[in-house]
């Protein structure tokens, strides 16, 4: 057979790292660039050539191991450092360095005027790396050294214009934040090692339904505390609150890292995991109703962002629970498709945000824009494509993938999971919107002196924008349930995925009336609709948009109220109230309860690190006294034993 | 509990005599002082008063050093009585300690420990 | 009586006695040097203690695979020694390389500072080595007497003087506890060897024995001292403050890897049918050395102090391997030793380099934008700091997994447990030295690096090794598992 050599994509970036480490100062900006595209580029390619050989075998061989060498050997088992390729791998590697490749090259003339132009590629490599050696490893470990890896990588990208002391201090958060998850993620593996014998996928999945019993507690506890880190990772509640902060990072960072692959690693390990997930019912519906409430949660708070990419994080935040929200419900596959198709659209987003800031110095605040749709041409139209995207608009890449996830939802059985994760579509729809609206359209709220400089952005930056929304036209097609011989991207990554429980799931949906599904999908067209409209009636109320959009609205709105009632009770029952809970939420809950709880931890460990270090004053007479203190307590110890 | 008996009884043994030697000195001890007796011995230490008091550290280096050689020292006996039974490997084992020993002392005199100024 | 045994000159295998005696030939060739007088700046003191670390770690594997008891099995030459002669020779010549420069900056006399270095190393090993436990003991003071001197070597600087008084008093205590458990264990056993001890109780076991449990506690209590477990740790922070860095450096790796050796030999060859009278207090005492270890290292503004309170905590990862036992429990414990030897001496090393002259610059704050002064540095500094907090890709992750697969291996999960939650803790601590590094400025005049070649080379030793055996670590493990196949 055709060896697909999964170790080279991995290699690439690091190799790139260790170029730039070597010979970056003789390179100059552009040999920098040159050479970090061209490593994720070259991985991307490698990663399609496995692609390929792997499509290329039969359905039920598409799993490829390759081991590069032996890690440590423990005992009776060894780890290896080894590479597993197979459909949902596949999937990922390709996502990371498509979606990486054409931000690496947006990079170049976002980053164009920074100082630290080497060390920016240099962080963007080893992450690239990190993430492909998570996504691409063959057992936990070797996995857990790249979720190790990308946080840290993150961590000094988040921090990268470190003079900025909230940039430092947003790094910082996040990685303590992470740590917390990663807590969990030790142990639940060192559970599973211990009583599953075995670290490497393959082996554990087949040992687990001997080893563990179902819904048993040990199974149980082990996949919460793995959850446990994909909520750190995966900015989940109550977890969540470093992604929003991360945002003080480069762009191009926040769309790489924060939006588009490292924080999908949580929803990738659970989607690995699924077998023993699938042990735990318990463990499942946590994911189920975490992803839910976060999906709806973060939705909420996005309404009040005016933040630019504050916004879009709580996106990210809430979106990223809709994939949780699949994988809890047995919906693993939908859980991918939308890592996918989110990762085109919402890089996209991060990256015509980018581009927006870039237009007006630096500006973020949505109040300061307004009317950019026609100085931005390119940005505007590439935006839009992401926004319509994540709405959940038809034909779009977003469409597909969400409405799988509800179809799933609904279909196994998880009604109350099917509404939340309705409403959540009905909000994306209107906070999405509204940022289109404050940011492209109405008058120009833009200061003048950004005015002045206000300019569409290079073509290295437009190009990828330009890739991505073509992306998140066409990314879901791949999902169409309606081309003959059903739904290729469910079909591709069944043999990854495929489970008891998807299967019965698999069996519910097409258990389902045609008439059935075809309603729901309407249904969450309409609400996306429904939320669009309201955003567009409540942010655009200036008389000088087409009379196309209003028109339309009026009529919406005629149908069922009075033209200025309308805008009262809205505003009185719907947009206030959501959007003082949104405050609400915002300032009290965020700020104040879990920032608070974070750091009063942290206060707690100072405290007693003042106390304990009351004791160490410097005399011997007290160290001996101390020392005799301990023998005495250890003689008593021993005497009463 | 009863295991530890025997320890217990050690401790108490061993901090009676203590503490009976020092009580019954105190007390049997005639106590006829005279300026004389309560001044100091040749070496020059007020036997009585604070004994945080400061004086040369040369006097330590010097016993030190006087401990040092002299329990080496100790070691030439036992050598010295079987020496015929040791013959030869014996002789050289001890040649060696002593050649240690000499490095040592020569490294002394070079770094001019010994002399008071 | 009067036949005499013969003369133990013969009985002698001098390969496996080839390290100590190496070092003992340094050490006096270093004294004899002195009579030919050298400008202060020569190398020639430093060229010959790494000499003789290298003929010590060669002769000692040159025989690596040989077994020999020699002194009438006082001294054995096993696979653990070898492990341990090793490590302390390669800790030694880092150790080496470090001081070279430092020494010279800061005008401490390099012959004795050598000799004594050397000195240490071959109490280390001598400790390592010993299956009796009188052995033991001259072992632990010959390394302890030459670090309290090496700790107060500077004798201008009023804290070294502190320091090395402190680690003296507190260890002379120390060592009196660990003489009366000797004394114990002879009361119980009739015996000091470790060998002897462990056939009387094939004989007579010792469950329950009082003397023999006491005598074990006192003798856990004396090398606990050794390795700063909490609570006989005080002296760790002042000790290390106020000692050389490069003394420092290397007594936070050597002398708790000796203690530590000491400690698996004798309770495993010795004590091995009691070793669950040891459980409890080992599991308490690890709890309470990471623990405390770690929090306190929380509020450290002194890089050397934070790093003092890192190896308390440390040691603490290693009691945990102590306590799982057993084959795998005493290899993960040899594994951790090297991976934290070389990552810590690293993380020191650094050290070393910054201040000029006798000036020390070991603050937090001084770490101010030294890593994009000095892009290197703030990277090797960067890495030790993430190898030590168990962050992967690092060696010092791989030391954290195998420990803590060993003791989930021996059931041990609530110590676990305890160890994961410290490692989170410890991130705190290890991250507020690359936030200086890199995230902030520096306040006055930045701290100077004095760059030399020989520390240099250590450190990028330091740095491929914590690299190495985190991504290839079979090679080590594979080392440590043999080694300890003796004392099973």
């Amino acid at each position: 057979m055709n060896l697909p050599l999964l170790w080279i994509i991995p290699a690439l970036p690091i190799a790139a790292v260790a170029l730039n480490l070597l010979v970056g100062d003789r390179l100059g900006r552009r040999g920098i660039a040159w050479l970090a595209c061209g490593a994720v580029g070259l991985a991307f390619l490698a990663a399609v050539r496995a692609a390929l050989t792997l499509a290329a075998l039969p359905e039920g061989e598409r799993q490829v191991v390759e081991t590069a060498y032996t890690w440590m050997r423990v005992g009776d088992f060894s780890i290896q450092v080894a590479f597993l390729l197979d459909p949902l791998s596949t999937v990922m590697a390709l996502v990371v360095t498509g979606v990486g490749f054409l931000i690496h090259v947006y990079s170049v003339g976002y980053m164009a005027h920074d100082p630290s132009y080497r060390r920016f590629f240099l962080y963007l490599n080893l992450f690239m790396f990190a993430m492909l050696t998570l996504v691409l490893a063959d057992n936990l470990l070797l996995m857990f050294v790249g979720w190790e890896g990308v946080g840290l990588c993150s961590y000094l990208l988040i921090g990268f214009w470190y003079e900025r002391p909230s940039a430092a201090e947003a790094g910082k958060k996040a990685f303590i934040v992470n740590r917390i998850g990663d807590f969990g993620v030790i142990l639940g593996m060192l559970m599973l090692f211990t009583y599953g014998g075995s670290l490497q996928y393959e082996r554990l999945f087949a040992m687990a339904p001997h080893v563990f019993a179902l819904g048993g507690g040990l199974i149980t506890g082990a996949m919460l505390l793995m959850f446990l880190g994909a909520t750190g990772k995966s900015a989940q509640l109550p977890l969540y609150t470093w992604l929003p902060d991360a945002m003080e990072g480069p762009t191009p960072v926040s769309a790489l890292i924060h939006a588009a692959t490292m924080v999908t690693a949580g929803v990738y390990l659970v989607a690995r995991c699924h077998v023993l997930f699938e042990l735990a019912p318990v463990a499942l519906q946590t994911v189920a109703v975490i992803g839910a409430a976060t999906a709806l949660f973060a939705a909420t708070i996005g309404i009040a962002q005016n933040d630019i990419k504050r916004v879009l994080a709580y996106s990210t935040v809430s979106q990223l629970g809709y994939m949780f929200l699949a994988c809890g419900v047995g919906a693993f596959g939908a859980a991918i498709f939308h890592l996918m198709t989110h990762a085109f659209f919402k890089a996209l987003l991060f990256l015509g945000a980018g581009s927006v800031i870039h237009a007006l110095s630096d500006e973020q605040d949505l109040r300061r824009m307004g009317g950019l749709a026609s100085r931005l041409p390119w940005t505007h139209a590439t935006m839009l494509t992401a926004t319509l995207a994540i709405s959940g608009i038809p034909p779009f890449a977003g469409f597909f993938s969400k409405d799988e996830i509800l179809h799933g939802a609904f279909a196994s059985g998880h009604h109350v999971i099917w509404l939340v994760g309705l409403i959540g579509a009905a909000l994306t729809a209107f906070y999405m919107f509204r940022l289109y609206v404050l940011c492209f359209r109405g008058p120009s709220r833009v200061t003048p002196e950004a005015a002045h400089h206000l300019h569409e952005s290079p073509p290295t930056m437009i190009v990828p924008l330009v890739v991505l929304a073509a992306l998140s036209v066409v990314g879901g097609w791949v999902g169409l349930p309606l081309l003959a011989g059903g739904h290729p991207f469910e079909r591709w990554l069944a043999p990854s995925v495929e489970s008891a429980a998807g299967a019965h799931g698999e069996a519910a949906a097409h258990a389902m009336s045609a008439g059935g599904a075809w309603l729901l999908m309407a249904l969450s067209v309409a609400v996306a609709l429904a939320g669009i409209a309201l955003a567009v009636r409540a942010y655009l109320q200036d008389p000088e948009i087409a009379g196309r959009l209003r028109e339309r609205l009026r009529v919406v709105h005629a149908v069922v109220f009075h033209k200025y009632w309308v805008d009262e009770i809205y505003d009185a029952l719907v947009v206030s109230p959501i959007y003082r809970l949104s405050r609400w939420l915002w300032r009290v809950w965020d700020v104040k309860v879990v920032d608070g709880t974070v750091n009063g931890v942290g206060f707690t460990f100072e405290g007693v690190s003042a106390v304990l270090r009351l004791f160490q004053t410097g005399f011997v007479g007290t160290y001996a006294l101390i020392f005799t203190i301990g023998v005495a307590v250890l003689l008593y110890h021993f005497l009463r034993g | 509990m009863r295991e530890y008996l025997p320890v217990l009884m050690f401790l108490a043994v061993a901090i009676a005599f203590a503490a009976g030697t020092i009580g019954l000195s105190s007390i049997i001890v005639p106590r006829r002082s005279n300026a004389r007796k309560m001044s100091a011995y040749e070496c020059g230490v007020e036997p009585v008063g604070n004994a945080r008091a400061r004086f040369s550290v040369k006097f330590y280096l010097v016993a030190v050093l006087f401990i040092l050689f002299d329990i080496e020292a100790v070691f030439l006996y036992p050598w010295a009585v079987t020496f015929r039974q040791l013959g030869l490997v014996g002789l050289i084992e001890m040649m060696v300690f002593i050649v240690i020993l000499l490095i040592g002392y020569l490294y002394l005199l070079k770094k001019r420990a010994l002399e008071w100024d | 009586m009067n036949v005499l045994p013969t003369p133990v000159l013969l009985a002698v295998d001098w390969w496996a006695l080839g390290a100590v005696l190496a070092l003992s030939a340094g050490i006096l060739l270093l004294l004899l040097l002195e009579f030919f007088p050298a400008q202060a700046r020569s190398n020639r003191s430093a060229i010959v203690a790494l000499l003789t670390l290298a003929a010590a770690g060669w002769s000692v594997f040159h025989v690596r695979d040989a077994k020999r008891e020699i002194f009438g099995g006082m001294f054995v030459h096993d696979g653990f020694t070898v492990f341990f002669t090793l490590l302390f020779c390669a800790a030694g010549a880092l150790a080496v390389l470090l001081s070279w420069d430092y020494v010279k900056r800061t005008r401490i006399n390099q012959a004795e500072y050598y000799a004594l270095l050397l000195s240490a190393t071959a109490g280390m090993i001598i400790m390592a080595a010993s299956n009796d436990l009188i052995t033991i003991f001259l072992g632990l003071e010959l390394m302890s007497l030459a670090l309290y001197v090496l700790v107060g070597f500077q004798r201008h600087h009023l804290e070294s003087n502190e320091a090395a008084l402190k680690y003296f008093l507190l260890g002379a205590f120390a060592s009196g506890f660990l003489l009366y458990g000797i004394a114990l264990l002879y009361g119980a056993t009739g015996t000091t060897g470790l060998g002897q001890m462990a056939a009387v109780m094939i004989d007579s076991p010792m469950l329950g024995n009082p003397l023999f449990l006491l005598g074990g506690l006192l003798l856990i209590i004396g090398f606990g001292f050794k390795v700063s477990a909490v609570p006989f740790h005080m002296w760790t922070p002042d000790a290390y403050e106020g000692a050389p860095t490069s003394i420092t450096a290397f007594m936070s790796v050597g002398a708790k890897a000796a203690g530590f050796a000491a400690l698996l030999r004798v309770l495993m060859r010795a004590m091995g049918d009691v070793q669950a009278d040891w459980i409890p207090i080992l599991s308490g005492l690890a709890i309470l050395t990471m623990t405390v270890g770690n929090i306190t290292a929380l509020l450290q503004n002194n890089l050397k102090r934070m790093l003092a309170y890192s190896s308390i905590a440390h040691a603490g990862y290693v009691l945990i391997a102590v306590v799982a036992g057993g084959r795998d429990g005493a290899a993960s414990a040899l594994f951790y030793l090297a991976i934290y030897a070389v990552m810590n001496l690293g993380a020191f090393g650094v050290l070393t380099l910054l201040g000029r002259e006798r000036e020390e610059r070991v603050l937090i704050s001084d770490l101010a934008g030294l890593g994009f002064r000095h892009p290197a540095l703030g990277i090797a500094l960067t890495l030790f700091m993430i190898s030590l907090g168990g962050i992967p890709p690092t060696a010092g992750f791989m030391a954290k997994v195998y420990v803590f697969s060993a003791a989930l291996n021996a059931g041990l999960v609530p110590l676990v447990i305890i160890g994961v939650l410290n490692s989170v803790v410890a991130i705190f601590y290890y991250l507020r030295v690359t936030v200086a590094l890199y995230m902030e400025e520096p306040q006055g005049e930045p701290v100077y690096v004095s760059w030399a070649t020989p520390g240099v080379i250590a450190l990028i030793a330091s740095v491929v090794l914590t690299l190495w055996w985190g991504i290839q670590a079979n090679g080590l493990l594979a080392a440590a598992q043999r080694s300890v196949l003796g004392l099973l």
